[in-house]
């Protein structure tokens, strides 16, 4: 089993990038698909679309990937965003995109409050001096600009970063239900 | 024996709430705990809250995924209680059960038969009032039970004393209800108590002993109780009683059903008809968003007294989230016409509301009031409350003969708004001038902290008083009570007999005393069931002990009759004189019994209550 942390971060990679690009991480993959012997590379390396279709069957997803549906499908459910995403915007007038996003970004925003506690990494004001100290973790401070010299070292701080402090997702869906952002509505007349 | 635990239950039409003080630590003045209440809110999520949104849900097979509801210590809930199942039932309202609370008090239907959901489909097996009014408790008591005799204390909510709160309109028959749910739900030592005295124990406790300061003997104050589905008045006067100030509640109104829903509803309504004069179509569906979106915009316009206007967005269904996004907005103008102006309009004390019931309203059920302005409801109880009242030489009334407070409490949900809170007080000031009084300024008025939890954590603090740890309002019977009695007449065709009634519960009788009808002796067959038809009345306050009345037109009205079976071994079939005995007992309930000549046999009256015919 792989540690918390990890599993964590993976999740997010994992959420980000079936959002924006549509697929898996490869590494993440390759982590995954070793550790867990149940779950077939082919699968695991497949389109969302046909891994949701192996899910529908027997075999379920990696923990991970299930944690990463299951905000989606919070902020989907509270807050549209999937709806949003998918849609094609190009078309509409400023005013009529600008209504919709007002509502979403309020019902995405408390959704997010509710199941996931962010902090920025650094707590100073953003455009002002910091220093960084020794052994800093690249993971959570990226330096920019004239990248030289050795720690601790005096700089600007430009983004205060973010990071997860707590995490509170709900229990998972049993079986398929864990492959699912939003179900079909269908309204009995 | 005490037990160990002080519990306050607001079973409220719309929230329900617990809260709880340990009465061991009650002589230093524990303080008064609200509990936290595990519920799913959504599927596969039990989150904490500390209100019981008082809805039940009937799922079916195809409701929810198969596990998503279990809680803690249920993994297949019958029923979905609470939050989820008020968001659930918006998209399925036939499975629905809400304000089941309203219908314990709808003498027009049947309380203890399955009727709930209201006009659900056939394959529902139905509920009671009673029934869901007793699941409620039950879910209370599950959490009670689970967070503390699962803690290894052992002390179970059955072994506690329950003070749970009724509405002060409620009837003998409506109270003898809640107690049945409470029976049902396990609860055996339970006391019931009115909503707007446990809004001011909440206020006395916030007070501390100041509250000695804020009020003199001679004041009269007036509890606004105006919650998400019904609207309810007190009045409280305080007086002096061994060189120590005293309270009594005075008078309370009727049961009326007018609140908050009513108010967003009413918003959605305005907006809906906006959308649709821009050739809009809005479906239910989307009026139910409408509707809660209409609330966030009101609550929003009433903290931001600056702004003029807030949007209100329909997010498009399916996939055309923004292509049919509808957009528009609440105006500052229109919720003041709409909330102010309907709701709370600037009357006259004569203005009385209208009676006839809505027509459109009447295929839900439910007697909805059918004026929704609070302050005509308001003048009809200043006027009518204080009529004939025993009390009258302590309430203080102006020229025209209204009730005058000097003081206003509110209460509930949709007194939260400054706005309404202000237009209230303008409309009582403008009455008070007229009966030439002065006006009452905000030091008149008393603000109970914490609206949403008051009347449960005020319950408690009253369990604390009866163990004397605080002061305590002398109430009483709420209403005047009567038994019925035949004339002897010769009979006519078609005609029923007259009725006489037979006063044997005063308004204001107090808990803990006793009343004996001697002059009037009943011939009972011993072994044989006996029907005694049973009446009230809310206006009528002036009527003694024994009175006997012959023509009061529509200020009595009949309850359910109570029933007794006179048992004595070797009697059976002689007839008995008996006479009857009336008590208030100390939790509030109301006895009649029937008392053999020489006193040594009693038979205690029960009310029968069952559907009657003709509504």
């Amino acid at each position: 089993m792989i540690g918390f942390s990890t599993r964590l971060s993976f999740a997010f990679r994992c959420f980000f990038s079936l959002l924006f690009e549509g697929k898996i991480p490869q590494d993440i993959v390759r982590v995954l698909t070793t550790s867990n012997a149940e779950v077939e590379p082919v699968a695991a390396r497949a389109a969302p679309q046909a891994q949701a279709q192996k899910v529908a069957g027997d075999k379920l997803m990696p923990e991970s990937a299930d944690r990463a549906v299951q905000m989606l499908a919070l902020l989907q459910r509270d807050g549209r965003l999937v709806d949003f995403l998918q849609e094609d915007v190009s078309s509409y007038p400023d005013g009529q995109l600008g209504a919709a996003v007002r509502s979403i970004h309020i019902s995405c925003r408390q959704a997010l409050d509710r199941y996931m506690k962010l902090e920025p990494i650094l707590s100073s004001e953003e455009d002002h001096p910091v220093t960084v100290p020794v052994g800093f973790d690249p993971a959570a401070i990226k330096l920019v600009g004239n990248v030289a010299g050795e720690p601790p070292i005096r700089g600007l701080l430009r983004h205060r970063g973010w990071r997860v402090a707590a995490v509170t997702l709900p229990s998972m869906p049993l079986g398929s239900g864990r492959a699912i952002v939003a179900p079909a509505e269908v309204e009995i007349p | 024996m005490d037990s160990e635990f002080i519990v306050g239950i607001d079973l409220g039409t719309t929230n329900s709430a617990l809260a709880y003080c340990d009465s061991a630590a009650a002589l230093e003045g524990a303080r008064i705990e609200v509990a936290t209440i595990p519920q799913v809110v959504n599927p596969n999520e039990v989150a904490d809250r500390t209100l019981l949104p008082s809805f039940l849900y009937i799922p079916g097979d195809m409701d929810f995924p198969k596990g998503s509801l279990s809680l803690p210590w249920d993994a297949e809930p019958k029923f979905v209680i609470g939050e989820l199942a008020r968001k659930r039932g918006a998209e399925s309202p036939g499975r629905l059960v809400a304000s089941a609370k309203s219908w314990l008090s709808h003498a027009g239907a049947n309380r203890t038969a399955p009727i709930l959901p209201w006009q659900a489909p056939e394959e529902i097996s139905k509920l009671s009032p009673v029934e869901v009014s007793s699941q409620y408790l039950q879910y209370l008591r599950t959490i009670w039970d689970t967070h503390h005799v699962a803690g290894g204390k052992g002390h179970a909510l059955a072994k506690q004393d329950v003070f749970l709160t009724v509405p002060a309109s409620f009837d003998e028959e409506a109270r003898e209800l809640t107690r049945r749910a409470a029976e049902q739900a396990g609860l055996q030592r339970v006391t019931l108590l009115e909503e707007p005295q446990a809004a001011f124990y909440a206020w006395l406790e916030s007070q501390g002993d100041s509250w000695r300061k804020r009020v003199k003997v001679g004041d009269l104050v007036l509890v606004c109780d105006v919650g998400g589905g019904t609207t309810d008045f007190s009045l409280i006067t305080v007086s002096e009683e061994n060189g120590d100030l005293a309270l009594k509640r005075v008078a309370v109104g009727e049961h009326i059903l007018l609140g908050g829903d009513n108010m967003d509803l009413a918003l959605a309504r305005l907006l809906q008809q906006k959308l649709e004069v821009e050739g809009r179509r809005i479906d239910p569906y989307q009026l139910q968003g409408l509707w809660h979106q209409c609330r966030s915009a009101k609550e929003y316009l009433f903290e931001h007294t600056k702004s003029q206007k807030q949007d209100v967005t329909l997010l498009g269904k399916g996939r055309k989230l923004v292509g049919g996004t509808i957009k528009t907005e609440l105006l500052r103008q229109e919720l003041n016409r709409i909330l102010v102006e309907g709701f709370f309009p600037k009357v006259a004390s004569g203005d009385m509301p209208a009676r006839q019931r809505r027509i459109g309203f009447q295929e839900l059920g439910l007697p909805y009031a059918a004026d929704a302005a609070v302050t005509k409801h308001l003048a009809r109880f200043l006027s009518q409350q204080v009529q004939n009242n025993p009390e009258s030489a302590n309430i203080r009334r102006g020229r025209g003969g209204l009730a005058c407070p000097t003081h206003v409490l509110f209460n509930g949900g949709v007194m939260k708004a400054d706005m309404l809170r202000e237009r209230l007080v303008e409309v009582l000031n403008s009455w008070l001038t007229e009966e030439g009084f002065e006006t009452l300024g905000p030091q008149n008025v008393l603000d109970a902290p914490d609206l949403e939890h008051a009347v449960a954590r005020g319950a408690a603090y009253y369990g604390r008083a009866r163990r004397g740890q605080g002061v305590r309002i002398r109430s009483g019977a709420s209403r005047t009570y009567y038994i019925g009695i035949e004339s002897a007449m010769p009979a006519v065709p078609g005609m029923e007999a007259p009725l006489k009634a037979l006063c044997v519960v005063p308004f204001g009788m107090e808990e803990g005393t006793e009343a004996i009808m001697p002059d009037r002796e009943f011939g009972l067959v011993v072994g044989e069931p006996a029907e005694f038809r049973f009446l009230s009345s809310t206006i009528r306050k002036q009527d003694r002990v024994g009175d006997l009345l012959e023509n009061w037109g529509s200020e009595i009205e009949e309850l359910s009759p109570l029933d007794v079976t006179l048992t004595l071994a070797g009697q059976q079939g002689t007839v008995l004189p008996v006479r009857l005995e009336s008590r208030v007992t100390e939790i509030g309930t109301l006895e009649l019994w029937c008392a053999s000549r020489d006193g040594a046999n009693r038979w205690k009256l029960e009310l029968n209550i069952r559907e009657k015919s003709g509504q």
